[in-house]
């Protein structure tokens, strides 16, 4: 339009004013692309808000160091037994600097430190790895069978179900004696039954976001099913599987307690914190307090934090926030 | 009196990133038997602008300025004194009428509850009232099916149940926002000329939120153009689709594809739509207009009646061509 | 006259609905979503397909891509069945053939980047291009839909709705396909921004030749921006003629009232004096009418409409009416 005013302060007709624009458009096309900021930062923040989320994660990172580094502090490994405490455990057995048993001695005279540290670390691996193995196996299974659909879904999730209807733990209790008590076989019998719900939770999301038009956009542009499922299905899961699977480990703590308390656990001299509470709520009587307490503040610390940083990711990874 | 006279209403929502303006000084009158369409597109604040005045609005949200409802300012009451304002005087009617029923109880018990609640009536006369006011919107066998739920109804049958509830005390000021864009065409055309006739039929005042231009040219008598929270231009109806003077409204204009007319090429307004999180200073069209100067990006142009009109914009009107 | 790039002949979808309460072994009942559908579509031209909700036309646009399965007719995509074709020759028509979606934010992958998400079709039909030249392509196609190219690692939230429409429009484009499904494009944008979408399409199809088909509830769009247009009612197509031809002179009485609902932005636009409207409410499409489906509304319904299913009638210049009545309204 002759004669009117000018856009952007920038007289046309001036020649050096035409070089100034082609400069800024030419920066502009080389201009560095500029970082996204993708759903995850955004979860970051949000967990990071959250003062209980992010308490308990540095709670339980010390305790993951306690547990990886905490041996080199010890004073005596966690199998020998301080024969000088025998037979007056319960007077002389309490937790002091001097003598280097800082948590006191369990009812043989081992070390509780050692023991406590050693115990943490079998629970822990066995909450991290289960859950880790069950989320894994789990997630794979129930994106295949919700977008599969149609029969193969039927019959994956009647699998599902039949397993789910096996008496849990009678099934691991029998496995444990019948092939004797070992690691292994506790990450057997635990991850048996607890991928069956991971799969059942990922294949019901995997429904709802097959009907999502990114997915169509996808299958329209002809990518095969797998790789649907590898590059869209899941990234999309992640947030319902890492709050689904932060839960789970603490589930898998607990399992593993109980089965140690049954006393069909780990073998000796290996110890996890189930056996500990086992054999410090049969001590109790004798005043030995610290024999309970040190376990099952460790293992209750452990579960809180947990809890709370479950509670922390759900709020952070909520989809219904941009 | 004027039935609703607003005065320089704004809105403010404080959020984790700072204050935020949705609304910025509208005022209008409007009396009984007129009718009044607020066209906006997203980031408008059109939507705001009526829960302010219902008090709707979210907890963070603040409401300035004057609603003057039959003498008394309505904004900002507490909501006891809202209570009664709301369905008896002014009653609201939303877009989704699907989500604005509730599933889970029977159409009857919904309408009556409304006519109970505000009007002590019993159960068996609201429930008579009710039916009578389904027969005016004309839902077929209305005393069969207004004992159904939500769900087995249409999308256009829930909507005129909704506008049958709306209207079940009597409003003096029918607030509709956007009340057919989720329906087909034919079915709108049904609702746009019931909610006509219902005006008439019953002399209330209609505010028509909406940004479907062709339901405004149809409906309404008089036209408030906002974006970004302010008016833009404000009149008669015939007066801004004839001679729109304001370089919004004349882009919304040749934006859309008329069905009587052949054009080869749209005429497009440039850029996005407002963010109202970092709301630019000055006219808020200013970054899309075409005839946009620093004047235009520094200070916000004020109000200024042209005539019969009113309009916002530094730009001379006789230049705008 | 040039050979159609598409034809459809005949094509049907039906979804098979499970009754209330029943057992699992009860036949179900048929929901004919698509009923008997043809159309021809030329390079470069544009077919746009109209109807209201329930009419089937997302689901006759998913049935042309396969990404429904269908139930009889053909879909001649150069002289072989898209319907019947091999899984290999299906890949490779793919590549011709791209959809842009309703929804611009839902069709992108919100954890992917706006570039990885422009990328993937290269990546999966071309999968032995080089990182560079993927790159070159991406960037390409992105400047020419109005997106900078320093944006290529924003996440599709970051952008507004016109934008993710733009990007979603990139992604079709990226292939230089042959034909563009859009599935109402730009029902979910802003007025103001439809616009620049609608121009958008337009400019890329002359600059490249595309055909599209352009699916719509908005009549006014539609025929702006297509050269013909089929108007669908409850799976079935009731008319379809020559953009201009179809406003100037509607025939089929669905037609005629769809176009008299149209409100049109002009306070002093008379409506035709033809009292087309409408009444009463759509039939459920699992008990749809006998005969033609749109009797139950039709004000010219006669008995012949009751038994007999209307078949397409040639009411000249290529306009295809499906009505017993037409010459007489």
């Amino acid at each position: 339009m002759a004669g009117s005013t000018p856009r952007l302060g920038i007289d046309m007709r001036n020649p050096i004013e035409i070089k100034k624009v082609e400069q800024m458009a030419e920066n502009l096309a080389k201009m560095d692309p500029v970082k996204g900021r993708s759903l995850w930062q955004d979860a970051r923040k949000r967990f990071f808000k959250n003062r209980a989320a992010t308490a308990s994660l540095v709670v339980l990172g010390l305790i993951v160091l306690f547990s990886a580094f905490g041996g080199l502090f010890a004073k005596w490994p966690n199998d020998e037994i301080d024969w000088s405490m025998l037979g007056q455990i319960a007077e002389m057995g309490q937790p002091s600097i001097q003598n280097g048993h800082y948590f006191g001695v369990d009812e043989l005279g081992r070390d509780l430190f050692a023991r406590t540290i050693q115990a943490n670390q079998i629970s822990l691996i066995v909450g991290f790895v289960g859950a880790a193995v069950a989320v894994f196996v789990g997630t794979l299974y129930g994106a295949i069978s919700g977008y599969a659909g149609g029969r193969v879904d039927s019959v994956m999730m009647r699998i599902v179900d039949i397993l789910s209807a096996v008496p849990y733990f009678f099934i691991v209790i029998l496995l444990l004696v019948v092939f004797g008590r070992s690691i292994i076989m506790i990450f057997v019998g635990i991850g048996l039954v607890n991928w069956l719900s991971c799969a059942r939770i990922v294949r019901g999301q995997t429904l709802s976001l097959k009907q999502r038009e990114f997915v169509q956009a996808a299958q329209a542009m002809g990518v095969p099913p797998f790789k649907i499922v590898v590059r869209h299905i899941i990234p999309n899961l992640i947030g319902v599987v890492i709050v689904y699977g932060s839960l789970l480990v603490p589930e898998m703590i607990l399992a593993e307690s109980v089965i140690s308390f049954l006393g069909v656990g780990v073998q000796e001299p290996q110890t996890s914190l189930g056996v500990l509470i086992s054999e410090g709520t049969a001590t109790m009587q004798y005043g030995t307090f610290w024999q309970l307490g040190f376990p099952l503040a460790f293992f209750t610390l452990i579960l809180f934090c947990f809890f709370y940083i479950g509670d922390g990711l759900r709020d952070a990874l909520d989809p219904k926030d941009r | 009196m004027t039935l609703l006279s607003v005065d320089n209403l704004s809105v403010r929502f404080d959020t984790n990133d700072g204050q935020v303006s949705a609304v910025n000084g509208i005022s209008f009158d409007i009396d009984r038997g007129q009718s009044l369409a607020i066209v906006g597109e997203s980031g408008s604040g059109k939507s705001q602008s009526v829960f302010a005045l219902m008090g709707l609005l979210a907890r963070n949200g603040r409401a300035t300025g004057r609603a003057v409802l039959k003498g008394k300012d309505i904004l900002n009451l507490p909501a006891r004194d809202l209570q009664h304002i709301r369905a008896e005087q002014i009653a609201m009617i939303f877009q989704d009428p699907m989500t604005s029923l509730n599933p889970y109880m029977r159409v009857s018990d919904q309408m009556a509850e409304v006519l109970m609640h505000h009007k002590g009536m019993s159960k068996s006369d609201a429930v008579a009232s009710a039916i009578r006011m389904l027969d005016a919107v004309r839902i077929p066998e209305a005393a069969k099916r207004i004992h159904m739920y939500p769900h087995e109804f249409s999308g256009g049958m829930r909507q005129r149940v909704m506008i049958a509830m709306s209207l079940l005390c009597e409003p003096d000021l029918l607030i509709a926002d956007e009340p057919t864009t989720a329906l087909d065409v034919t079915v709108q055309d049904q609702i746009m000329t019931l909610l006509k006739s219902l005006q008439a039929e019953f002399n209330m005042a209609m505010i028509l939120i909406t940004h479907d231009l062709g339901v405004v040219a149809d409906s309404c008598d008089d036209m408030l153009v906002l974006y970004g929270g302010q008016v833009m231009e404000q009149g008669k109806t015939v007066d801004l689709f004839s001679n729109p003077s304001h370089p919004y409204t004349m882009g919304l204009l040749s934006a859309v594809p008329r069905l009587d007319q052949k054009t080869d090429r749209l005429v497009a307004i440039p850029g996005n739509p407002p963010n109202m999180m970092s709301a630019p200073s000055g006219c808020p069209f200013s970054p899309r207009c075409d005839h946009a100067t620093d004047l235009c990006r520094s200070s916000v142009p004020p109000l200024v009646a042209m005539g019969e009109r009113l309009r916002a914009c530094h730009y001379e009107k006789g230049a705008v061509s | 006259m040039t050979k159609p790039l598409l034809s459809v002949a005949n094509l049907s979808v039906t979804f098979d609905i499970p009754r209330r309460g029943a057992m699992p072994w009860t036949p179900k009942d048929a929901l004919r979503a698509v009923d008997s559908v043809s159309f021809d579509l030329r390079p470069g031209e544009t077919l746009g397909i109209v109807g209201e909700s329930g009419c089937g036309k997302s689901t006759l646009a998913r049935a042309i891509l396969r990404l429904l399965p269908s139930h009889g007719g053909t879909v001649m995509w150069l002289g072989q069945d898209l319907l019947r074709m091999g899984k290999a020759d299906l890949h490779t028509a793919r590549r011709d053939i791209q959809m842009v979606f309703q929804d611009p934010l839902a069709s992108l992958d919100p954890r992917m980047t706006v570039g990885q998400i422009v990328a993937e079709p290269l990546i999966t039909h071309y999968p032995n291009m080089t990182r560079a030249e993927r790159d070159a392509k991406v960037h390409a196609v992105l400047e020419r839909v109005g997106i900078l190219r320093n944006m290529v690692n924003r996440y599709p939230h970051e952008f507004s709705g016109g934008q993710c429409q733009r990007i979603g429009i990139a992604r079709a484009l990226v292939m230089e396909p042959k034909l563009i499904v859009c599935d109402e494009p730009v029902s979910a944008l802003d007025v103001s921004i439809q616009a620049q979408v609608i121009n958008l399409l337009m400019d890329l199809q002359n600059e490249m030749g595309l055909s599209l088909i352009f699916i719509a509830h908005d009549l006014s769009v539609v025929k702006h921006i297509s050269d013909h247009v089929m108007v669908l009612y409850l799976g079935n197509m009731v008319e379809m003629a020559a953009s201009d031809a179809l406003y100037a002179n509607p025939r089929h009485p669905y037609t005629q009232a769809l176009i008299a609902s149209v409100p049109v932005p002009d306070p002093n636009y008379v409506k035709p004096a033809v009292d087309a409207k409408l009444a009463g409410d759509l039939p459920s499409p699992l008990s749809p009418p006998s005969g033609c489906v749109f009797r139950t509304r039709c004000k010219y319904a006669t008995d012949l409409c009751a038994t007999e299913k209307p078949k397409p009638q040639d009411a000249g210049d290529g306009n295809l009416v499906a009505c017993h009545h037409w010459r007489d309204l």
